[in-house]
């Protein structure tokens, strides 16, 4: 099969990581996405933006499938479609497990596990069933060492993973995305909780991150997106304003309603 | 300073001695209690020193008989002990294990409706009168095992641990379960993001993270067990036996005490006096456990 690539000025040729096809979900009655489409571009960091409530959020769990876990949630049309698999990530027939597997996720809060540093990495090693004691020690410094952390903990990684500061709980979080050798990282507001010396260090870690995975991130913080996304979509409402390229979107935007929301007019 | 106009700023008497009057029944409140635990410990303690005075702490600590009521009378609470420790064993091995299973299938795969269901049934399980418990041990458990193992004594330490067991489960896993339920959503969020199954949530991250208040509940269950009597006057014996073979009957501390103060020894006899030796010995256990499971509290809490 021949993978999509992108349609958008300056970016035909680049090859599509997932495709978002007029995806509907309820929660419960609130209809929170409405026939959201938006390509996701491999290795490219992607940003979703726009007000609080607009569905940003929820669309980012749509791709590792978390509305699963509550009742209620109800993907009602439409589907995400991963490449190269070409499948529905959204169908019933695919296993949420699955798909966390390869689509991995950084929370707005840091939340690691009440273990230590290294059993925080390894967790998701140990899930898929990885018991070497080599190769776990191996997987757990290079993804350490992808986040940026090695050099911070490499001393001490028994120490409890809440023993760190929150800039560096948060790089831990990003080394326990990291060492499954996910597809996607999808990143849910990162640094909301974070002063900005942490947020500037994890921001620079993201942009570094796109050689290895496709990086999905959405932020309350529209300098954030510029600085760090190639591309940019506004939601509002649970709908899809405008997607394209990060500086097409901050410099010229093709709908008003986008350019109303970046310039500070609503919002 | 101007003249005064109004004195609508000034203190209300009143309000300040309504204030007061709340505070004292407030204050008597909190410190009856205090004083009911202080004049329990000195009417041990000084009782005690009584019973200390004839015989021992060496004897009481190592002889091997408890026989105060014979001529030859010994006085070694390690009798008793043993039947408080085998008969609390089984219990805890009951209670342990079955508590920490309902209450991860509770907080963590029960849906709303079934849990909503089954917790009022757990807790009503506790409400139970331990009488009640003791003559469903004495009268169904006993012969149920005797059909197994016929030569089970008709009063064995057995199936009173069992029952207490039983009749503990429910404190063990509804306070487990709290615990469990107050580990925030983010960390099993955090969990199931990197693909984890609902029993590795449960198991590896879940209770870890609820240690602290599980290790409580424990605690909770263990001095339950250890001060447990009727359970144990009814189905266990009576007999003090230094045994640790649950298949026996046997005396604990606790039922060793119901004996003595319902039966027709003399106040002031050495006999009489042995219930609060064996009685401070109790207090003195169950305070070793508190401080455990404060320590436990302290040492192992998550600060989320």
């Amino acid at each position: 099969m021949q993978i999509p690539t992108g349609t958008e000025p300056g970016v035909e040729g680049v090859v599509l990581k997932a495709d978002v096809r007029d995806l509907d979900f309820y929660y419960g009655a609130f209809h929170a996405l409405k026939k959201v489409s938006m390509p996701i571009h491999d290795h490219k960091v992607t940003a979703l933006i726009g007000p609080s409530g607009c569905g940003k959020s929820t669309l980012l769990r749509c791709f590792n499938r978390m509305h699963d876990l509550y009742p209620g949630n109800r993907y009602a049309g439409g589907g995400i479609v991963l490449y190269p698999d070409n499948t529905n990530l959204l169908s019933p027939d695919v296993d949420p497990i699955e798909v966390r597997m390869r689509i991995s996720m950084v929370f707005q809060k840091p939340n690691p596990f009440p273990k230590s540093i290294f059993e925080n990495v390894a967790y998701s090693l140990r899930v898929r069933g990885m018991r070497n004691k080599n190769e776990l020690d191996d997987r757990v410094e290079a993804a350490l060492k992808e986040a940026a952390l090695w050099n911070e903990v490499s001393g001490r990684l028994k120490e409890l993973g809440a023993n760190l500061s929150g800039g560096q709980q948060q790089r831990l979080c990003i080394a326990r995305a990291l060492a499954s050798d996910p597809e996607i990282i999808l990143f849910d507001e990162p640094t909301s909780a974070l002063d900005p010396i942490a947020t500037a260090s994890i921001e620079e870690l993201i942009i570094e991150l796109k050689e290895k995975v496709t990086i999905l991130i959405v932020t309350h913080n529209m300098q954030q997106a510029a600085r760090i996304s190639d591309f940019t979509a506004y939601m509002y409402l649970g709908e899809m304003i405008e997607f394209g390229v990060t500086d097409q979107i901050f410099i010229k935007p093709k709908k008003k309603a986008t350019e109303d929301y970046i310039t500070g007019r609503f919002g | 300073m101007t003249e005064h106009v109004s004195d609508r700023l000034s203190r209300k008497a009143s309000r300040h001695v309504k204030e007061r009057i709340i505070e004292f029944l407030l204050f008597g409140a909190a410190a009856f209690s205090v004083f009911i635990t202080v004049a329990i410990v000195y009417v041990l303690v000084k009782e005690s020193w009584v019973f200390f005075e004839t015989v021992p702490l060496s004897d009481f600590l190592f002889d091997t008989q408890w026989t105060p009521l014979f001529d030859d009378a010994h006085y070694g609470i390690m009798v008793l002990l043993s039947g408080t420790l085998t008969s609390s064993g089984v219990a805890l091995l009951v209670a342990i294990p079955l508590g920490t299973i309902i209450a991860i299938y509770l907080s963590e795969f029960a849906g709303f409706t079934v849990r909503e269901v089954a917790k009022p049934f757990l807790e009503l399980l506790g409400g139970v009168p331990t009488i009640v418990y003791g003559y469903f041990a004495l009268t169904f458990i006993t012969p149920l095992l005797q059909k197994f193992y016929p030569d089970l004594p008709g009063f064995n330490l057995l199936s009173a641990g069992l029952v207490m067991g039983i009749m503990i489960i429910p404190y063990v896993a509804s306070l487990s379960e709290d615990a469990m339920r107050a580990v925030p959503m983010a960390l099993r969020e955090g969990s199931y993001a990197m693909g984890a199954t609902r029993l590795q949530t449960a198991l590896w991250v879940v209770t870890p993270a609820a240690t602290s208040g599980i290790a409580s509940a424990y605690i909770l269950g263990i001095s339950r067990a250890v001060g447990e009597t009727m359970i144990l006057a009814v189905a266990a014996g009576m007999q003090p036996n230094l045994t640790f073979n649950p298949t026996e009957p046997g005396a604990t501390i606790t039922s060793y005490i119901v004996q003595v103060a319902l039966g027709d020894l003399p106040h002031g006899s050495i006999g009489y006096q042995t219930i609060f030796a064996a009685g401070l010995t109790l207090l003195l256990m169950t305070l070793a456990f508190n401080l455990l499971g404060y320590w436990l509290r302290k040492h192992y809490r998550e600060v989320y």
